[in-house]
């Protein structure tokens, strides 16, 4: 038969299939999960946050898999969540009994619990380490004993009870919480984002962001095209969060473990009317939180969950529709990679069109 | 890698969740219905909502067909098709006559659908009025007031311009008298084909998030104006160089060595069986 199309579909996918397996490997080097836990852990962490699935041993075998790509591996754990049955909602989490192992504010100097800088590479002059080349078990041995020589005796209950900022704006009368709100938050997952959109599906949404998405529009939002200036952060904080589900046949909730996560309030300040109709400023916040270690991210977050929250069509980056359709990873890789897929049929189609126009000039 | 998860890759619960927005999105024709799409192993844009309600379709007793593009054999066609068949052990076929289950990017294949044949269209944006409206907010309220003037103008620009109103695939139709409908990029060729069908056609958007239908035996008309009426692609006298068809939407391929034109037909099962059928009557 005389039949050449494009044929070969099914032995050119194979052998592509073939060299991706091969050239993970094909040093003879291979990365285990364990060691992706140990030495990628900020991988690790916006990996999970992008997937809105916390699992550490998860998330290191999608790096493994995907060769360390940010994007394959929320790929790879997003559809693995699709698989899952999802029986349970946890309990609310109140953030105030965190298990703090960072806590910094950049609006007072002093406050209460002080400020905890912890793991950070802020102040860390980014000089390319060359020692770090030859790293040796007793290099890395030597590292360890030496921390673990100057380092302070843990207070781990100490760091459970920390008063938050934003009470002490309160007690000053420049912060008015809202009215408690105990709706049951919508979950995207289960039911897909609506327009109008309510506030859990904005914060759902903007935590499982793509890292680089979030932080670039939150860059834009208060670089110039938003409506805040510049934001303060009133309290970021990164701990350990308890987690308990309740109805599993049993009175007590049922504790099922910890998770680290990243919390930011920051706070802008706004114009408003007081009861004698003069304008007045007082402080409203925005709110950022994602699984694991995630800082820039979640500063962005708050930022973007505050210029949402104003819903001003104007700026792009208070617009719900722009943001919340725009920052999701799977999404957007997703629809731009299928630009590679064929397109003739409609090429053809558009061809015709344009060709029937040109033959109307003639 | 071996398959190790569930029939059908999705969880059963969520299988059920789609089924149930299927009988929504068919009790109300042409009605885009949100749905909670789940992630899936191919990439979002690359067919997800297709293979969305596919899977949450297909059973032992189905027979599964994949195009895409016209063509069972384009390297994305395989790839679904080899993950249906992955995690389901579904029967596979080119043939578009044998198939209960067929999923499609781009294209209606050009055997009419029978009852009992479900179509899956691979939609990318299920929206109509998109291109004229970015705002799903506002969009959803054109639909609830079956407002659709902005769809009517946008065509009336287009012969304003260039003195015709249909120019590229995707053109929208109005369904059963009441929704506006993307038909998915199909070329304008394949829309008549969508009116009064007698197969199920589902459309299923995976990243947008959406499901809609066209039940068998329901009006679809592309939207166009009295003295403007709806044309398809043309491809007057010109033939497939294979099997001489005519009725057929043909691909263009250009010979690279003399620069020139030739034409072949694009549904490519269907001019597999053209072709076996004539060897067969030659040979006897």
């Amino acid at each position: 038969m005389g039949y050449v199309a494009i044929k070969g579909g099914q032995a050119a996918i194979e052998e592509a299939n073939r060299l991706v397996d091969y050239h993970r490997v094909k040093s003879g080097r291979y990365l285990d999960v364990e060691t992706i836990k140990a030495g990628l852990k900020p991988l690790v962490d916006q990996v999970m946050s992008e997937s809105s699935l916390y699992d550490e041993d998860l998330a290191a075998l999608a790096i493994k898999q995907a060769e360390g790509s940010p994007e394959e591996a929320v790929f790879l754990l997003r559809a693995h969540r699709s698989t899952l049955p999802r029986m349970y909602y946890s309990e609310t989490v109140d953030t105030r009994n965190m298990r703090v192992m960072r806590r910094i504010s950049a609006s007072f100097k002093d406050i209460l619990g002080g400020q905890i800088l912890g793991k950070s590479q802020d102040f860390r002059h980014r000089f390319l380490d060359f020692d770090l080349v030859n790293e040796t078990d007793a290099t890395v041995a030597k590292t360890i004993a030496s921390f673990l020589d100057l380092a302070p005796e843990p207070e781990p209950l100490a760091l459970t009870a920390i008063p938050k900022v934003i009470d002490y704006l309160a007690q000053q009368g420049l912060y008015h919480y809202p009215p408690l709100d105990d709706a049951t938050p919508d979950d995207i997952t289960k039911k897909s984002l609506s327009f109008p959109s309510s506030r859990s599906q904005r914060l759902q949404s903007l935590t499982r962001g793509q890292s680089g998405a979030v932080i670039s529009l939150g860059y834009a939002e208060l670089r110039g095209f938003g409506i805040s200036n510049h934001p303060n952060i009133g309290e970021l904080r990164v701990g350990m969060i308890p987690l308990e589900v309740q109805g599993l046949g049993r009175e007590e909730p049922y504790y099922f473990g910890e998770i680290e996560v990243t919390e930011v309030e920051c706070f802008v300040a706004k114009e408003v009317k007081d009861e004698q109709q003069q304008v007045t400023k007082t402080f409203d916040i925005g709110y950022g939180i994602t699984f694991g270690h995630n800082e820039t991210k979640t500063i962005a977050m708050s930022i973007l969950d505050y210029s949402l929250e104003q819903n001003d069509k104007a700026h792009p980056t208070s617009n719900p529709e722009f943001v919340l359709l725009s920052i999701d990873s799977v999404e957007s890789t997703g629809f731009i990679s299928h630009l590679k897929l064929p397109h003739y049929v409609t090429f053809q189609s558009l061809l015709d069109g344009i060709r029937s126009i040109k033959e109307k000039k003639v | 890698m071996k398959y190790q998860g569930n029939y059908g890759f999705l969880d059963e619960l969520s299988k059920k969740e789609i089924r149930r927005s299927i009988l929504k999105a068919v009790a109300i024709p042409g009605y885009q219905v949100p749905f909670a799409s789940r992630e899936m192993p191919i990439a979002r844009g690359w067919g997800t909502g297709g293979l969305q309600l596919t899977l949450s379709l297909v059973g032992p007793q189905d027979c599964v067909k994949v195009i895409d593009q016209g063509s069972d054999e384009s390297v994305n066609a395989v790839s679904i098709r080899q993950l249906i068949q992955d995690t389901t052990q579904v029967e596979t076929t080119w043939h578009t006559r044998e198939a209960t289950l067929i999923q499609s990017r781009h294209r209606i294949p050009e055997v009419p659908l029978k009852e009992g044949q479900i179509l899956v269209l691979q939609v990318p944006i299920p929206e109509p009025l998109r291109s004229v409206e970015p705002s799903e907010e506002e969009t959803r309220k054109l639909h609830a007031y079956g407002e659709y003037s902005l769809a009517w103008l946008k065509i009336f620009e287009q012969i304003i311009k260039f003195d015709q109103g249909s120019l590229s695939a995707d053109h929208p139709v109005l369904v059963n008298h009441r929704y506006l409908m993307a038909p998915s990029p199909i070329p304008r060729f394949d829309n008549p084909k969508m009116n009064y069908n007698e197969g199920l056609i589902l459309l299923g958007a995976g990243r947008e998030k959406k499901i809609y239908a066209v039940p068998p035996y329901t009006e679809v008309k592309s939207i166009d104006f009295d003295d403007y009426p709806f044309t398809f692609e043309t491809f007057a006298g010109k033939a497939c160089r294979l099997s001489g068809l005519t009725d057929v939407f043909l691909d263009e391929i250009i010979d690279p060595k003399t620069q020139t034109a030739s034409y072949q037909t694009n549904d490519q099962s269907y001019l597999l069986e053209i072709l076996d059928e004539r060897e067969k009557e030659k040979h006897g």
